[in-house]
């Protein structure tokens, strides 16, 4: 019989619950009350496609090192499903706790000897409580929230102040709420006092970070960055960008003189309409997005090789999820790199962006405005379920209020009439970024016929091969340009000369943090390299170059990244090693840990050998 | 097709519109469709229209799919600003257009594979949006660039070099009823007549204004049989009445007699006086309009002129709200909430 688990501020509680039985918001208090002690928190939600009735997961990882990622393993279960009690159960780390309800009693068989148990009798005192079904089920979770306060030393002026700002607005469920809780604190105070070896301790680490979902910040990016027209269909895990930004939009972008709306939000008949709307807007002057998912990404092909050809700017949030086909709609993944990379038929290439929070997930929905008017082109902003859908703790957001936008190269009526020369297709300064004009510009200079067929220079139809072949170099040349535009990677190098490298990107970083220094706590150095966009810049290559071995840690089965690498930058493939985690679950610390360790150990062994 | 341009020579004595602009101001490229093709004359009647109305030619936004009709913007209003998008999807691309800027003309050009086959969803989704357009369907059954297959409208039982067509006709003006559009009309390429006036009014409409035009195929479907040929249509049309598009500038000077003639104001102020041929055919009433259709439609007749009308349109502006200024003029100062802001955004999710 391992000892109990002793842990202060360094553990992972998971509540296994079923959907649709108010679990959510009772969760999420218990993380905002460990937040309002100090004490950083990861939490993160792992649903199933479906309303009610099928299992659900909230984990919450404390810790006071800071690392955000999920870390693997689970010190505390909070079971309140019996579907899945087995399995969750099995999950623990030996020496672990298992808070359950205790009300009818299980046979031993159902328990394991290494595990600590924690009965709550939570039916009971509920039954006892109230006689309403719907409040017997709902303020069971909010009681066990109140007994793991307890066990773990959440202070309950604490807890109730977060109940407080959690129900603001609707201040009638205070009372009851701060009821369902003490019932369950005084309980565990009376009852379980010592029961429980993780304990949270005050602290000031969290310092001005805030607490916010990666769709959410986007949204908020596209209120800063200017976007006013928005088309979408709805599609987890994207569906809450979209219904962000309208939340957003009505609080920031009502004309308060005529209360009328400096935006416009269509929620289209499929992803087919949403995309050529936002090229519709585009095309016409507007900033315009979409938020989609894969199964949008594939409908949308058509029109990104027409924006693509046509140069007609757009911006796509990309919310990824497991795939192929409908896939795991409510897993993560990084699955859909390759697909948007060179979306479309015909010879295309794509600007990516990949942001690891919610943080950049804000900065670079903002920037990808101005990215699309600048270079008239699609900018995809790849985010995934795990940044986009869970609250994660960053940095707060700023911005610089001397900021402008971008709108990128528009030949005004003024310069038309003084006699510039207008080629819609011709590169007039080398950056292979041509100048448009808006329609409804100038009575008799400038119109054009936007087309996705071929044309010349100056717009006009041409099925020359010579023509054709000069604008698809010109193309070419625009993507060169991008790459300077384009965020750049960000280099973390070892304190010692390391033979390794590795590569990672989006929702990977917080995970990395922490293996790399777990690593490094091993002994093992290697340097890494976070990769923020696509064309990559001329880092990537130099990283890779300068390294013997570079891992490339990913969530998806194809390592598809290393190869849009092995193929963009020429690079001989045996130089890389993939790490893949493609389960649906965001990847872990641990994971990349072993797997790292593992390389990096043999290869050393060979080495001695 | 010519491809013999026009010289640029113009006759001292061209007659202007109140802008100064000739009728020449308002051609595009030259045409590369077949001779006698129906939708030339569309396009010599959209540009009649424009010209008429002394539309300034950069105010109008030409919007198409893929297909033969979809190549005719590039044959008028050389000064607008057109878009030939991708087959099927115009609606929605001019749907976003037409967001980013309210204060254009948007007129959707499109054929009957563009908006009845591939197209059908978002035909129907823009039309019941209420987008400010004038949406034209040059409808001719068949698929023209691709040689001769059957479109979504082939009358059952057509033939082709190889099949003959076993499905059902979408009409879409009964479409265009049931799904809301609140100017719906029907014509004919061959009746300028008609179609130059319902132009007219379509464009002043501020509503969804939906006209099928019929518009023959002469290389792969003019046969006598099919609905859609010359023939057929100078045969078996039915107009339930004429239009004469009346600008507001103009003063109503002829009286006439009463029964015969109605008079409708639009919402721009122009005034539509239309004739009724049928003096049983209201215009106003949908349910009715909607059975006069079938009833002719079964009878082999096809039906022309104005065939719905809502006097009081509305549009997605008005549904969703949107400032008077368009979109696309917005800049930083009236978009971005600025700092402070951001520093109250912040502590909501502390």
């Amino acid at each position: 019989m391992p000892s109990p688990i002793s842990a202060t501020n360094d553990f992972v509680v998971k509540f296994a619950n079923v959907n649709g039985s108010g679990s959510a918001s009772a969760n999420e208090l218990f993380a905002k009350c460990i937040l309002r002690s100090g004490v950083p928190v990861a939490s993160r939600n792992i649903f199933p496609s479906n309303i009610q009735g099928l299992p659900t997961w909230y984990e919450v990882r404390v810790s006071g090192a800071n690392w955000l990622g999920r870390r693997g393993g689970v010190d505390l279960m909070v079971a309140m499903n019996p579907q899945t009690w087995d399995k969750d159960v099995a999950s623990i780390d030996p020496g672990g706790y298992l808070l359950h309800d205790s009300t009818k009693p299980l046979p031993p068989s159902k328990f394991r000897e290494d595990v600590n148990e924690i009965p709550v009798p939570l039916t009971e005192i509920c039954n006892r409580t109230y006689s309403d079904p719907r409040q017997r089920q709902l303020f069971k979770n909010v009681m066990y929230v109140g007994a793991l306060a307890s066990l773990i030393d959440i202070a309950p002026e604490v807890v109730e102040a977060a109940i407080a700002a959690q129900f603001e607005g609707k201040e009638k469920l205070i009372a009851p709420n701060v009821k369902a809780f003490r019932l369950g604190y005084d309980h565990a105070a009376e009852h379980l006092a010592g029961a429980c070896g993780l304990k949270v301790v005050k602290s000031d680490i969290v310092g001005d970070r805030i607490f916010i979902g990666g769709n959410d910040a986007a949204a908020l990016g596209c209120v800063y960055g200017g976007a006013t027209v928005a088309a979408w269909y709805p599609i987890t895990p994207s569906t809450s960008l979209a219904e962000a930004f309208g939340a957003h939009c009505k609080k920031f972008r009502v004309d308060a003189a005529t209360g009328k709306n400096k935006f416009a939000i269509v929620q289209a008949e499929d992803e087919i309409a949403a995309i050529g709307m936002v090229i519709g807007a585009g095309w016409n002057g507007a900033r315009a997005f979409t938020a989609t998912s894969g199964p949008g990404i594939s409908l949308m092909q058509e029109f990104f090789g027409l924006a693509y050809f046509a140069e007609i700017p757009a911006v796509v949030f990309d919310i990824q999820r497991g795939g192929p086909s409908t896939g795991m709609p409510t897993r993560t993944q990084q699955s859909d790199v390759l697909i948007a990379a060179y979306a479309s038929h015909g010879d295309t290439k794509h600007v990516l962006l990949f942001p690891k929070d919610p943080h950049e997930s804000f900065e670079f929905a903002a920037e990808a405005f101005d990215l699309a008017e600048r270079l008239q082109t699609p900018i995809f902003v790849m985010m995934d379920l795990d940044i986009g859908m869970n609250d994660w703790l960053c940095e707060p957001l700023t911005w610089d209020d001397t900021r402008t936008y971008d709108r990128g190269k528009i030949m005004t009526a003024e310069e038309l009439e003084a006699g510039k020369t207008f080629g819609r297709y011709l590169d007039v300064d080398g950056d292979a970024i041509p100048y448009r004009t808006l329609p409804g510009t100038h009575p008799t200079k400038g119109s054009y016929f936007t087309r996705g067929t071929s044309r010349d220079r100056f717009a006009k139809y041409s099925e020359e091969g010579a023509v054709y072949v000069d604008n698809m170099q010109r193309l070419l040349r625009k993507i060169e340009t991008a790459k300077t535009l384009v965020p750049k990677p960000v280099r973390r190098d070892a304190k010692e000369p390391a033979r390794f490298g590795a590569i990672y990107y989006g929702s990977t970083s917080v995970a990395m943090d922490e293996a790399l220094a777990a690593l490094e706590t091993g002994g093992l150095h290697l340097d890494t390299l976070r990769v923020r966009a696509f064309p990559f810049a001329e880092e990537v290559v130099d990283f890779i170059q300068q390294h013997e071995q570079v891992f490339v840690v990913e969530q998806n089965r194809d390592a598809q990244l290393q190869k849009l690498i092995v193929n963009e930058c020429a690079i001989d493939p045996a130089r890389f090693i993939s790490i893949l985690h493609y389960d649906g679950t965001p990847i872990t610390a641990r994971f990349i840990t072993e797997a790292i360790a593992e390389r990096m150990t043999l290869q050393r062994k060979e080495a001695a050998e | 097709m010519t491809y013999i341009a026009k010289p640029k020579l113009r006759h001292p004595g061209i007659p202007t519109n109140v802008l100064g602009f000739t009728h020449r101001d308002y051609e595009g490229s030259i045409s590369t469709l077949c001779a006698g093709c129906g939708h030339d004359s569309i396009s010599s009647a959209l540009i009649q229209a424009c010209f008429e109305l002394a539309i300034e030619p950069h105010r109008v936004a030409k919007l198409s799919g893929i297909g033969c009709s979809s190549k005719t913007p590039d044959y008028l209003l050389g000064q607008s600003h057109g878009f030939n998008s991708v087959h099927g999807r115009m609606p929605s691309v001019l749907t976003g257009a037409n967001l980013a800027n309210r204060d254009l003309i948007y007129m959707g050009i499109s054929g009957d594979g563009d908006s009845a086959s591939i197209g059908l969803g978002q035909f129907a989704h823009c039309v019941r949006r209420g987008i400010n357009m004038v949406y034209i369907c040059e409808n001719n059954g068949v698929y023209g660039l691709t040689k001769g297959q059957f479109s979504a409208t082939a009358d059952k039982g057509s033939k082709s070099k190889t099949a003959v067509n076993s499905d059902s006709p979408i009409d879409l003006v009964g479409l265009a009823l049931i799904l809301g559009a609140t100017f719906v009309a029907r014509s004919f390429s061959g009746d300028k007549k008609q179609l130059v006036p319902l132009l007219k009014a379509a464009i002043a409409h501020q509503g969804s204004a939906i006209i099928d035009v019929v518009s023959p195929c002469v290389q792969f479907n003019n046969n006598p049989q099919s609905t859609k040929s010359y023939e057929f249509v100078r045969e078996h049309n039915d107009a339930v009445n004429r239009i004469d598009f009346i600008e507001p500038r103009e003063e109503i000077k002829v009286d006439y007699e009463p029964g015969t003639v109605t008079t409708i104001e639009q919402h721009d102020g122009s005034i539509l006086k239309l004739s009724k041929i049928d003096p049983t055919y209201d215009p106003h009433d949908k349910a009715k309009a909607m059975a006069y259709l079938q009833d002719r439609q079964a009878k082999g007749e096809v039906v022309t002129g104005l065939l719905y009308l809502e006097d009081d349109a509305e549009d997605i502006h008005r549904h969703l709200n949107t400032v008077d200024t368009p979109l696309n003029r917005l800049g930083e100062k009236e978009l971005c909430p600025g700092s402070a802001k951001l520093a109250a955004v912040n502590d909501e999710y502390r």
